[in-house]
């Protein structure tokens, strides 16, 4: 075991798959906020483009993503990021990962603001407030607090699915366990530690989240 | 309740200009994105009619879409049975009165939640076809499903889990008032409701298990994805056999979410079972994949 880690930079294939995550949630929190505002706007036009956006990635694989971003749009259309290989199959992987996993936070700030119930807006607008004040005192502190749950489960999933950038060559913890698998004896063990990594990473997320989903649930 | 409800009053005189204004800036926007797109594609020749005519030929269909297809459906259903019988007995053992048993199902639960899909795929394949478990010819099936199976079943488990304890309290005391032992109360009364109830979030996870499919790209199994490269190589049409692929995984996955949607309309009109499990419901230490793909507004005003 001790010589596995001496010999293949297991640490360094983590640090990757996080730098991914770190990225990648940044930018679909991004989007996902764009597209959530698209959506819930009252243009029926921008409703359109929102839900759309939504139903076409959700309804993607990940995979089919990944692989036609570079083999597809790289290779093909010529739209490179960097002239070194890896760092082009990088970059459009943190694009991938975050054009994808913004569905899921649009969707996951839309069911925040959805827990509202339509009488808080009345109360705000019938004291007097403008449509700024009851949007930054009274709405949005309560969607926020009611979208963290959600976000959560899209955070967990954004760091299990940075394992497909394995397909397009990156070099992260997927695919470093691919080669030490190939090429060493006890198979078994060599998957045990990266689950075991992909546990530690994920658990924490998922009990955070939800100590603090709880801590700052609204009382209704 | 809509979102546009709660964030929107009804619009004056001067919100409905500034509505029609974003309306116009909103549709020229698109527009010109789109023109973008299909300027691009046209300047690098991928809207030329060689390119897109294979998709008429029976051939591309018969070689390569269609076993594709077959690949991902295979898959997908031989997956989402298993992973529905491990998951109900998960789900049972994690209900269990014995304390080894549902800690046994919890800690299985809990560890293939939390490991991604594809390193089980990628490990299960090396492991077969290193010790030659299965026909070469068939060990990149048995990955795909195994590790879809592990995956799936114990987010059923979950599903499981929380169908029942979302059941009113009074449906288990009136099952073992009437002197009925607890494993009889789950058995009898309380896993038939639940399962009901559950319907809707099962199917919404066999759109989760069509997508993940296609992680078997990465060993080699021949799914529709895979198929639409070879078909691509073969064309020499490499983007538009991944737009095609891409639509028939959109088309699949939509009907799926539509049809999962539909039964839980009915399920609720018909009233009188337990309000719908979804996903995202009580436990949300849930690693997996789509948060409220099923309807979170119902889970959330269900709170």
């Amino acid at each position: 075991m001790g010589a596995i880690f001496a010999k293949y930079d297991i640490f360094g294939a983590f640090l990757v798959t996080i730098e991914l995550a770190v990225l990648s949630a940044i930018g679909a929190l991004l989007i996902g906020t764009v597209v959530a505002i698209l959506r819930m706007s009252p243009v029926p036009v921008l409703q359109l483009v929102g839900t759309s956006y939504v139903n076409l990635v959700r309804n993607t694989p990940l995979t089919v993503l990944m692989v036609s971003s570079i083999l597809g749009v790289s290779f093909i259309l010529g739209l490179s990021w960097s002239d070194n290989a890896k760092t082009n199959a990088f970059i459009w992987a943190v694009i991938v990962l975050s054009v994808y996993h913004a569905a899921f936070v649009c969707e996951a700030l839309r069911s925040g603001v959805n827990t509202i119930p339509a009488g808080q807006a009345e109360a705000a607008r019938s004291i007097g407030l403008t449509f700024q004040q009851s949007l930054t005192e009274v709405i949005l502190p309560q969607a926020f607090r009611g979208a963290i749950a959600p976000l959560g489960s899209t955070l967990i999933a954004l760091i299990k699915n940075t394992t497909v950038v394995a397909v397009i060559g990156v070099s992260d913890a997927a695919n470093l366990m691919a080669v030490i698998i190939e090429n060493e004896t006890g198979g078994v063990l060599v998957f045990g530690i990266f689950a075991l990594g992909f546990v530690i990473l994920t658990l924490p997320v998922g009990v955070w989240f939800t100590s603090l989903s709880r801590r700052l649930a609204v009382k209704r | 309740m809509s979102a546009q409800a709660v964030l929107f009053d009804a619009p004056g005189p001067k919100a409905k200009r500034r509505h029609f204004i974003l309306t116009i800036v909103g549709s020229v926007a698109v527009v010109a994105l789109l023109a973008l797109v299909l300027y691009q594609l046209g300047a690098r020749g991928q809207l030329e009619a060689a390119k897109w005519t294979p998709f008429l030929t029976g051939s591309a269909w018969l070689n390569y879409l269609i076993p594709g297809l077959i690949g991902t459906l295979s898959a997908a259903a031989v997956s989402v049975i298993a992973a529905g019988i491990l998951g109900l007995l998960l789900g049972i053992g994690r209900l269990s009165a014995v304390s080894a048993l549902r800690w046994l199902s919890g800690i299985i639960v809990e560890f293939f939640r939390a490991v991604p899909v594809l390193i089980m795929m990628i490990f299960l394949f090396i492991l077969f076809s290193r010790n030659g478990v299965f026909l070469p010819s068939v060990n990149p099936f048995m990955a795909v499903v195994i590790a879809l199976t592990l995956y799936n079943g114990s987010v059923i488990a979950e599903l499981v889990r929380s169908g029942v304890s979302s059941l009113p309290k009074g449906q288990a005391e009136a099952g073992l008032s009437i002197g009925l032992t607890p494993g009889q109360t789950l058995r009898s009364i309380q896993l038939p409701q639940a399962l009901v109830a559950m319907l809707p979030a099962l199917m919404g996870q066999l759109v989760v298990v069509i997508k993940d499919t296609a992680l078997g790209y990465g060993i080699t199994y021949s799914e529709l994805l895979n198929q639409a490269k070879n078909l691509g190589s073969n064309y020499s049409n490499t983007l538009p056999a991944y737009m095609v692929a891409a639509v028939l995984f959109i088309l699949l996955n939509y009907a799926m979410t539509k049809l999962a949607s539909a039964v839980e309309q009915r399920l609720k009109r018909r009233g009188h079972t337990a309000a719908p499990v979804t996903n995202s419901m009580p436990n949300i230490v849930q690693g997996h994949a789509e948060p409220g793909d099923v309807s979170t507004e119902e889970a959330q005003a269900a709170r």
